[in-house]
């Protein structure tokens, strides 16, 4: 078991696509690092490179105390997981797991049992005689899993390994990893573009895009405090709403103005966001979480920051109903929002539109119908702001400015 | 049942069809097999049919008398050697370089898959007068060595090109996988690659085999007293026309070997021997 540690890597590839632009990555001995992203992002490249399956265009790949730079993938004591399992057709399931060790030249009564104790963790004893062609797509996942922790490596590397199983099966199939990496405590390097998975996994999460490193934290502060645009857009389901808005001053209050929406802010918000005063009068990105906008009939009367507008779609889901509303405002249409939609397989919302659509998560029992006009409330406490120049999160203006220090 | 008949006539011209042009197919070697049982006296007077409804004519002495000529059974030993020495030769070679150009990084490769590609075009006619010099001042002339490699040398291309084709077909994340497991490349060659090009190997070796079993022109070039059944029989013919008692089952000898060649390793060719190892 060893930390594994990313310096500056960089990644051009032969055609001069730079995959992976200056990554700085650090897994302590034992984490569950989750890398995320949009596909593309350079996520499987940066997992290889650590794997020793692409050379190092530039920085320094560290396993333990060994920088790795120039050792063959073999002498790297790292195990790793495809996404397409990668099992070997003409061995059994035994001779699978069993290969690594093999290799190795272990003593046969070792091997045996760490298979035996593999298969028994995996519940794969009753195909240990099979070929992989012979098992469901989840026992193929779980001899992928078997191979790699039989090995007993100093880290794990995952790439999608779920990514090809049913829903159902993904979501049990998380839990028992997660599990599974929890007892063993190797550290694991994992890849996925599902960013609920990197949430429910990851002790840490880190987000890139286009090759960069955008942030790295854990799950609830990249949802609480997303650094930036693209971060707040991709973590969380339903994404973030996002508004263009102006801010002004009412009293010794701030309102947050989003076309004809007025949301008064939270004073204890206000006060922790030291920076935002600075942009009255000024143009900014308004994040709102679906879970923060209720319907009025149910939230009551208390709060002053409404929404109104005319429902789209309403999608229950038993336990909570998604609303989908249309309200006089304009969309915040930026390069992440583009790169996230387009991601998300949907299309951007255009520019010139005059409505917003904003997603709310109401509580089961509103009775809000499609067509109808809906009132909501805010919960003000929990928004967000961007500066929509930079994209860059508005919290409090010297812990922003310290932060950029720090990365200088 | 009733579909199933339907269905059954319908088909049945086809069938019919079929059958009759695998008959026809099979009329000359059923007939070279039942000449070759044919006793010596009758041989030149009857027909080979004659022995269809008398089979007990049929006798073995024939092949008696064949296993007894030393220069047949030597012939026979020959063939042998140079069909399966230079098939084995020649899938080792191909298959080492097949890895290579299909798996490892190095300077040049592509450019020298191309002109290995290119040397498909070489016709083999040009080569017999070129090689047959060499093989005088080198000593090569007249052995079974000689032979083989000649046709060594001459499967290689198509050989090289085939295995290659082949083993770039095996799915990348595979020997990663192992390279990450530890393998080092003779490992993966030999445990991963040998193993899934099974296939591949197999129908390269039944070919390159029959091939130079039946080989009549490069036996004749390159040798004088090594002779190889096909020259064997050839020679027969030409020297004693009628000759038959002994041509036919040498011929059929020569026939028939293959052919259990083919049928006991015709099972690795079936294909699938990929499934289940990605997704
Ligand atoms: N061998 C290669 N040669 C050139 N460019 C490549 C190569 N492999 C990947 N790329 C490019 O590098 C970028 C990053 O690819 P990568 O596979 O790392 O993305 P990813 O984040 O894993 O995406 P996904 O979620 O779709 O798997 C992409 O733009 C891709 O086109
Ligand atoms: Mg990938």
């Amino acid at each position: 078991m060893a930390a594994v540690r990313l310096d500056g890597v960089v990644k051009t590839y032969a055609d001069g696509t730079t995959a992976v632009n200056g990554l700085d990555l650090d897994i302590a001995d034992g984490e569950f690092m989750v890398l995320v992203g949009p596909s593309g992002c350079g996520k499987t490249t940066a997992l290889r490179m650590v794997a020793g399956l692409e050379t190092i265009t530039a920085g320094r790949v560290t396993i333990g105390e060994r920088t790795v730079n120039d050792v063959p993938s073999r002498d790297r004591d790292i195990a790793m997981v495809f996404q397409s399992y990668a099992l070997y057709p003409h061995l059994s399931v035994y001779d699978n797991i069993a290969f690594g060790l093999k290799l190795k030249k272990i003593p046969k009564a070792q091997i045996d049992e760490r298979v035996r104790g593999a298969a028994k963790i995996l519940d794969l004893e009753a195909f240990l005689e099979r070929k992989p062609r012979a098992l469901s797509g989840g026992q193929r996942q779980r001899v992928a899993m078997g191979r790699a922790i039989v090995r007993q490596p100093a880290a794990f590397l995952m790439d999608e390994p779920l990514s090809n199983l049913d829903a159902k099966l993904r979501v049990q199939m998380r839990a028992e990893i997660a599990k599974l990496q929890q007892s063993l405590a190797t550290t694991t390097l994992y890849v996925t573009h599902d960013q609920v998975e990197a949430m429910t996994m990851g002790h840490r999460v880190a987000v890139m895009r286009r090759g960069e490193l955008q942030q790295v934290d854990a799950p609830q502060v990249l949802y609480d405090h997303p650094d930036n645009l693209f971060v707040a857009g991709f973590i969380g389901s339903p994404a973030m709403n996002l508004l263009e808005g102006t801010l002004e001053r009412d009293g010794d209050g701030l309102v947050a103005v989003a076309g004809g929406q007025r949301l008064a802010l939270d004073r204890e918000l206000v006060r922790s966001r030291r920076a935002l005063p600075s942009f009255v009068g000024r143009p900014l990105i308004v994040g709102i979480r679906p879970e923060s906008i209720e319907d009025a009939a149910i939230a009551g009367d208390g709060a002053r920051s409404r929404l109104r507008g005319e429902v789209l779609l309403r999608e229950s889901l038993g336990s909570e109903v998604m609303v989908h509303l249309a309200i006089d405002a304009k969309q915040a249409v930026t390069d992440e929002v583009r790169e996230l939609a387009q991601d998300a397989g949907g299309e951007a919302p255009g520019a010139a539109e005059q409505k917003a659509i904003v997603v709310g998560r109401f509580n089961a029992r509103s009775r809000v119908a499609t067509g109808a006009t809906a009132r909501a409330v805010v919960d003000t406490r929990s928004m967000h702001f961007f500066d929509p120049q930079t994209g860059l999160g508005i919290y409090d203006a010297d812990a922003a400015n310290s932060k950029e220090l720090n990365r200088s | 049942m009733a579909a199933r008949i339907a269905n059954a006539t319908r088909k049945l011209p086809v069938h019919l069809v079929l059958i009759f042009v695998a008959v026809l197919w099979m009329v000359p070697t059923l007939g070279l097999l039942l000449t070759s049982l044919m006793p010596a006296d009758i041989i030149g007077s009857e027909g080979w049919w004659n022995l269809v409804s008398e089979p007990s004519k049929a006798a073995f002495e024939n092949y008696d008398k064949l296993f007894d000529n030393n220069e047949l059974t030597t012939a026979l030993w020959v063939t042998v050697q140079v069909a399966v020495g230079n098939t084995v030769i020649l899938v080792i070679v191909a298959a080492l370089a097949g890895y290579a150009f299909a798996w490892l990084e190095f300077p040049g490769r592509d450019i020298l898959f191309v002109v290995v590609i290119a040397l498909l075009v070489v016709p083999l006619q040009v080569a017999l007068i070129p090689i047959f010099s060499l093989y005088n001042t080198t000593g090569l002339f007249d052995t079974a060595l000689g032979l083989m490699l000649f046709h060594v040398a001459f499967g290689m291309p198509f050989a090289i090109f085939l295995l290659r084709n082949f083993f770039v077909g095996i799915p990348k994340d595979i020997l990663e996988s192992a390279r990450i497991d530890g393998a080092s490349e003779m490992r993966i060659f030999f445990k991963l690659v040998l193993p899934l090009g099974l296939p591949a190997i197999a129908s390269l070796a039944i070919f390159q085999f029959l091939w130079t079993w039946n080989d009549l022109i490069v036996a004749l070039t390159f040798g004088r007293d090594t002779q190889p059944i096909t020259v064997a029989i050839f020679s027969q013919l030409r020297q004693f026309g009628t000759n038959i008692e002994l041509i036919a089952p040498a011929s059929f000898v020569s026939l028939a070997i293959p052919l259990i060649v083919f049928l006991a390793f015709q099972r690795y060719f079936v294909q699938g021997l990929l499934a289940g190892s990605v997704k």
